[in-house]
């Protein structure tokens, strides 16, 4: 028998604090990839059933903190937190994910400038709202970019690239921080 | 010198700075520049070819005499335009292109010799002998040439880039762009005004007129301070907008700490940004042109506008004793501001006769020109000629205006061309040459303050309304200065000796004429020929007075003779700010498996694997070359266990009740036969019938596989995957999603493999339970993991996957019992071999031009079904029993040499190119073997087993005669994987 | 430059990766002539003005997206999920 201890994706790497902005490792708990096959509504209905929040639609998320779902591209939405039910097994190609994800919480007044130095997107408040979620790039990283409130993110990132997102971060999160 | 009571400075504080070693003092808010003439020096720099003397022209970033380096040491910074750097404590500036010094440059020589360097002096003198080109004459001309050096070393800044967004842009903080921003922001838009300058405002603080009840410079601090205040403006100064793109981008230049000493600790010194604007208002002003005449090049000439700009911001007098001379109205300013500032005015020089000049308390000449201007190395006095002669005036000044020219660059940056405006004597932006982009103020040909006010309203107005936003009911205007602009061309004084146009390529009249004489008369063949308009100031400063001139030599109208093409940026703009944050590790993404920090600890030497990072070898104690760890651990697998990470292989999940039909559409074997619990190798084609990757499939249930890629390809397969499931089948209930990260995984291999395994399986396998190429799920110390038994090395192995949080713990574990067992970790140049003498191909095999037929895999191809690339496949050409196919080498003499990259020949053939028959694609040492062995492709190989060809690396100058054998060297029936 | 992406929105360039013409789509039955496979594979109009382009918004939602770009402008005037341009091909044939 073996006995195997567990990693973090950042681990030894965060929390990082520098000016007004902290980037810490988050830990949300299983996270599962779903897509839906047949009708996406009968998905929606089995997720609402088994963790009480609907589909999201395009760049949104539902839920709220410990049990969300984020939309995640073309087909695809992550249910983060709670385990999948074994109902939705029946609508919705079930993919466990959640090793291969780093996730961080970017927090701070100045964290949206922080990311405007390295995501292209469209970030002003009125446009990129508190729930709203994006599949963007973070630098040369393919990433999910979550609004969780006025000055937080959620940042998700390759899991084999966390050092590199932790290197780009803090290299922004620098520069901003000597503006300030 | 200074004025006193002038300037918007700040004279409490004051700062010191060096150039070319001597310290000078100024006032915050100076510009070198500024800083300068304040202390009397109005001796800048040379020029490029000539080494002529030369000051400041004007007093921006069209700057082309005055370039001077800033800093010292690696993070020195050549050609920064004096007008342009502001001053800090401890600045440290020098000038450039002289030596041994700016006063004493014995290149000036060149100047001596002028009459034989005019246009086209290289393309006529450096033709012969051709060798001397490189050898001789460029090396010498690139040393004698040139503007200022980097320093050779890495660059120590931080650079940084960054996005911003907004409904509206304004470029330029003018009269116009103040009230476009002014007007928008009122009506709810979100905001961006982009200026060049320290300080917005632009002509404002440049001129003495008031607006309203206050001067300029206070109103627009007072619509700024406005601005500032609401949280839909974002107001950028010391940023160039320097190119306009597709989509309404925008790329800009901030100067973040060009002003400042701070360095380091990750301050940028420039950002480079890239704005996306809905719409934008370009409101970008004028540029004075100067007038041609022979030596108006000397230090203390400028343009008059730049005297009333050094005058009134920077309460500097450039000169003790002043002349204007001009051809419009706006030249008599200077005159006036200077005389009632209580600078000696000497003369205004008007070149009309008809010209109407106001209430003068200084000496006018009316139908007159300045012909020639005497000095050394400052100017000391001008010749003036009138209807009664000639007639030199003393002056250590001379402010001239040949009228202005808008600021049209940005408007040309996507093909636009501008159109030609007789009364004002200049190119205005065609409308809709940038779309979506409004033209307001002195840009659009519009000069009087009060009319740039008015018309900055208006732009904002259009550009509110196709925003779809309301515009406010009325925007007072204040008074403003309204007169006329009124001129009459005069571009260059008739006269022998030589007349300046581009100061910064020593460019003259006569050089134009020339070109056009030799028939370089298309604009754009007379900028190449003459170097007019080319380097930092991209002829801000010459380019519609050469082309006037160019016109008149050809005999042609200006808007005949065309413009040439205005590209980005438009002004220079650091290479490092584009690329900024993409150096170092923040080149590429690093992607570090599980067991990375493992492998560094037991001194691993890591190679780049597409993004990855692997261990080529893990050294031991007592080992001195790679060869002797390579191949120790070559036999930890073929004797007792190695350990290797996997983890890098793409992993794609692929679910769904058409996932069987996915894969035997993208695979040429069959898929959808495929037990549960059982894997499969398969290979994958392009289209067009090569061979695109390999890997192997396991199907975990019915309608449930995992496809594993080979590290380099898996972004290309998961393209690929995607492509088929999206825009050839999207009928098809199938989802593909990468689990590359989800899951560490680990090659367990050799004769002691399963041993090892079951030392930590929750649950035994046997070879019952588990044969070859069977998979499924599997318990380690409660950790739910897969298990897969299939090999690459032809032992017996399994790859065993766990969650990736588990990845560092297993790796530990399974390298523990390895060690215990005598076996222990293996590296890339071990797997390497171990495929080698496997005859298993890699991308150094299926390298994109390589068919199935190629590597033997032709009969995969299934006759029952349709696959990608099936059709082409089948080509004649490409299943050609002639064609270069897979092969195993061996050396004949069993010490020979392999290399791959070598070229194969039959034995006899001459080792020409017309004679390879193929290529080595791969080759190692075989420990178990003895010898070097090699895989390649060579024409009809495979019915060619046993033959001696000939192998010649022609670059590592190897001749080695190798025997063709089959490709599989060890084990040829697989019975060490199935045992 | 920009691109429309249907799911995501505007979106900078960089996300994106260039495929070629949307002629791609349509993929000849196998017992197609040889000429409708080379037509397909290697037959490219190089169009001064409008052209349909196949583009994979890989930096963002993974979908392929066919964008209608003029060559001369660099205008997009249209961008279509390619599958759903794929099931319009189908209902039509």
């Amino acid at each position: 028998m073996v006995e195997l201890k567990q990693t973090s994706p950042c681990a030894g790497l965060l929390p990082v604090t520098l000016g007004d902005v902290t980037m810490s490792e988050l830990t949300p708990g299983q996270m599962t990839c779903l897509t839906a096959f047949g009708d996406p509504a009968d998905l929606s209905a089995a997720l609402e059933r088994a963790h009480g929040m609907a589909l999201p639609g395009p760049n949104r998320s539902s839920g709220k903190q410990g049990a969300r779902c984020i939309w995640f591209g073309r087909g695809d939405v992550l249910l983060i937190g709670p385990a999948p039910d074994a109902a939705l097994g029946a609508h919705a190609a079930v993919v466990d994910l959640s090793d291969a994800w780093a996730t961080v919480s970017l927090k701070g007044a100045g964290a949206v400038d922080v990311l405007a130095r390295l995501v292209p997107l469209d970030l002003r408040e009125g446009h990129f709202k508190r729930g709203h979620t994006a599949r963007s790039q973070v630098m040369h990283m393919q990433a999910s970019v979550t609004r969780l409130a006025s000055d937080e993110f959620m940042i998700m990132v390759f899991r084999s690239m966390a050092g590199t997102l932790v290197h780009d971060m803090k290299q922004a999160m620098a520069a901003v921080a000597s503006r300030r | 010198m200074r004025v006193a009571g002038k300037g918007v400075i700040d004279r409490s504080k004051a700062v010191s700075f060096s150039f070319d070693g001597r310290r000078y003092s100024g006032f915050a808010g100076d510009t070198v520049a500024s800083a300068l003439l304040a202390n009397g020096v109005s001796l800048m720099g040379r020029s490029f070819k000539y080494h002529r003397p030369r000051g400041v022209l004007s007093a921006g970033s069209e700057e082309p005499n005055a370039l001077i380096t800033t800093g010292t040491g690696a993070g020195q910074e050549p050609n920064v335009r004096a007008t342009v750097q502001e001053i800090y404590e401890g600045l440290v500036t020098r000038s450039q292109n002289a030596w041994p010094s700016l006063d004493f440059d014995v290149m000036a020589v060149n100047d001596l010799a002028a009459p034989f360097l005019g246009a086209g002096f290289y393309y006529k003198t450096f033709m012969w002998p051709k060798r001397f080109w490189e050898a001789v004459y460029e090396p010498v001309i690139r040393k004698a040439a040139g503007l200022g050096a980097l320093s050779g070393q890495n660059n120590p800044d931080t650079y940084e880039r960054a996005y911003a967004f907004c409904d509206l842009l304004v470029i330029g903080a003018g009269p116009a762009g103040l009230m476009a921003a002014l007007t928008a922001a009122r009506a709810g838009a979100d905001v961006i005004l982009a200026d060049e300058d320290s300080l917005m405002g632009g002509r404002l603080n440049a001129e003495s007129g008031a607006v309203g009840h206050q001067s300029g410079a206070v109103w627009a601090a007072g619509i700024v301070a406005q601005l500032s205040a609401m949280d839909n403006v974002r107001l950028m100064s010391r940023t160039t907008v320097t190119g306009a793109y597709d989509g309404g981008m925008y790329g800009a230049l901030e100067r973040v700490n060009q002003h400042t000493g701070i360095r380091g600790a990750g301050a940028p010194l420039e950002a480079f940004w890239r704005i996306s604007a809905r719409h934008s208002i370009l409101a970008a002003g004028a540029l004075e042109r100067p007038i041609a005449f022979r030596n108006n090049d000397r230090p203390g000439i400028m343009t008059a506008g730049a005297v009333r700009a050094y005058l009134n911001r920077w309460g500097v007098a450039p000169g003790k004793r002043v002349a204007v001379f001009g051809n419009n109205d706006d030249a008599h300013r200077t005159a006036r501001d200077l005389a009632a500032a209580g600078v000696h005015v000497v003369a205004l020089i008007d070149s009309r006769p008809d010209a109407v000049i106001e209430g003068a308390t200084f000496p006018v000449f009316k139908g007159a020109q300045v012909c020639n201007s005497g000095g050394r190395k400052a100017l000391e006095s001008i010749t003036i000629r009138t209807d009664s002669g000639e007639e030199a005036l003393q002056v250590d000044c001379l402010a001239m205006s040949g009228g202005w020219n808008p600021t049209v660059h940005l408007t040309c940056h996507m093909n636009g061309r501008p159109s030609w405006r007789e009364d004002i004597q200049a190119f205005v932006p065609t409308p809709g040459s940038i779309p979506d982009m409004t033209v307001a103020g002195a840009c659009n040909g519009v000069f009087s303050t009060r009319a740039c006010l008015s018309d900055g309203v208006e732009a904002a107005r259009t550009a509110l309304g196709a925003l779809g936003r309301k515009a406010p009911a009325e925007m007072a205007l204040p008074e403003a200065e309204d007169t006329p602009y009124a001129l009459s061309p005069l571009w260059a004084v008739a006269g022998a000796g030589r007349a300046w146009l581009d100061f910064q390529n020593d460019v003259s009249v006569k050089d134009i004429k020339q070109a056009a004489a030799e028939n370089f008369s298309s604009v754009e063949h007379m900028k190449r020929y003459t170097t007019q308009g080319m380097a930092t100031d991209q002829g801000k400063n010459s380019n519609v007075a050469a082309l006037a001139i160019l016109a008149d030599a050809t005999g042609r109208g200006i808007p005949q003779t065309g413009t040439t093409t205005f590209r980005p940026p438009y002004a220079p703009v650091a290479i490092a700010a584009m690329g900024a944050g993409a150096q170092g590790h923040g080149f590429a993404p690093e992607r570090h498996t599980t067991s990375h920090k493992r492998s560094v600890a037991m001194g691993a030497p890591m190679i780049e694997a597409g993004l990855w990072y692997r261990p080529s070898y893990f050294p031991k104690a007592g080992e001195t070359t790679w060869q002797q760890s390579c191949d120790r651990e070559v036999g930890y697998v073929r004797k007792a266990v190695g350990i290797c990470d996997v983890s890098t292989l793409g992993k794609i999940d692929i679910q769904g009740p058409d996932a069987a039909r996915l894969l035997d559409f993208v695979y040429t074997n069959m898929f959808s036969t495929l037990p549960v619990g059982r894997v499969r190798y398969g290979v994958m084609l392009r289209e067009d019938g090569t061979v695109m990757d390999d890997g192997t499939t396991a199907r975990l249930g019915a309608e449930h596989f995992v496809m594993t890629t080979t590290t380099a390809a898996a972004g290309n397969v998961m393209r690929h995957l995607e492509f088929v499931c999206q825009a050839l089948h999207p009928e098809w209930e199938v989802s593909c999603t990468s689990v590359t990260e989800q899951w560490a995984q680990f090659a367990v291999a050799g004769p002691m493999a399963r041993a090892l395994l079951n030392g930590m399986l929750d649950k035994p396998i046997d070879n019952e339970s588990w044969p070859f190429m069977a998979c499924g799920d599997v318990q380690l110390g409660g950790v739910a993991g897969r298990l897969f038994r299939i090999s690459f090395s032809g032992e017996h192995a399994y790859e065993i996957a766990v969650p990736s949080r588990y990845g560092a713990a297993a790796f530990d574990a399974l390298l523990g019992r390895a060690e215990q067992m005598g076996g222990g970790a293996y590296g890339m140049e071990a797997l390497n071999v171990l495929r080698i003498e496997k005859g298993f191909i890699t991308h150094a095999e299926i390298e994109g031009r390589a068919t199935a037929f190629d590597i033997g895999m032709a009969r995969m191809i299934s006759a029952k079904k349709d696959c990608i690339g099936k059709t082409m496949a089948a080509r004649p050409g490409l299943v050609d029993a002639l064609r270069p196919q897979l092969v195993g080498l061996k050396p004949v003499e069993p010490g020979g040499r392999l290399t791959a990259g070598a070229h194969l020949f039959e034995r006899e053939a001459p080792a020409i190119r017309e004679n390879s028959k193929g290529h080595v694609s791969s080759v190692c040492y075989s420990p178990e073997l003895g010898m070097m062995i090699g895989l390649g492709f060579f024409a009809a190989g495979p019915a060619r087993h046993a033959e001696v060809i000939r192998l010649v690396d022609h670059l590592r100058k190897v001749e080695t005669e190798v025997e063709i054998c089959h490709p599989v060297f060890l084990d040829p029936q697989g019975e060490r994987a199935r045992g | 430059m920009r691109i429309e992406c249907p799911m995501c929105g505007s979106r900078d360039r960089r996300e994106f990766y260039y495929q070629g013409a949307a002629v791609m789509l349509a993929r000849p039955d196998p017992q197609a002539h040889e000429a409708d496979w080379e037509a397909y594979l290697h037959l490219r109009e190089n169009p001064a003005g409008p052209t349909r382009e196949l583009w994979q918004h890989d930096g963002g939602c993974g979908a392929w997206l066919v964008v209608t770009r003029d060559t001369v402008s660099h205008q997009i005037s249209d961008t279509q999920l390619a599958a759903d341009v794929k099931r319009a091909m189908g209902k039509a044939s």
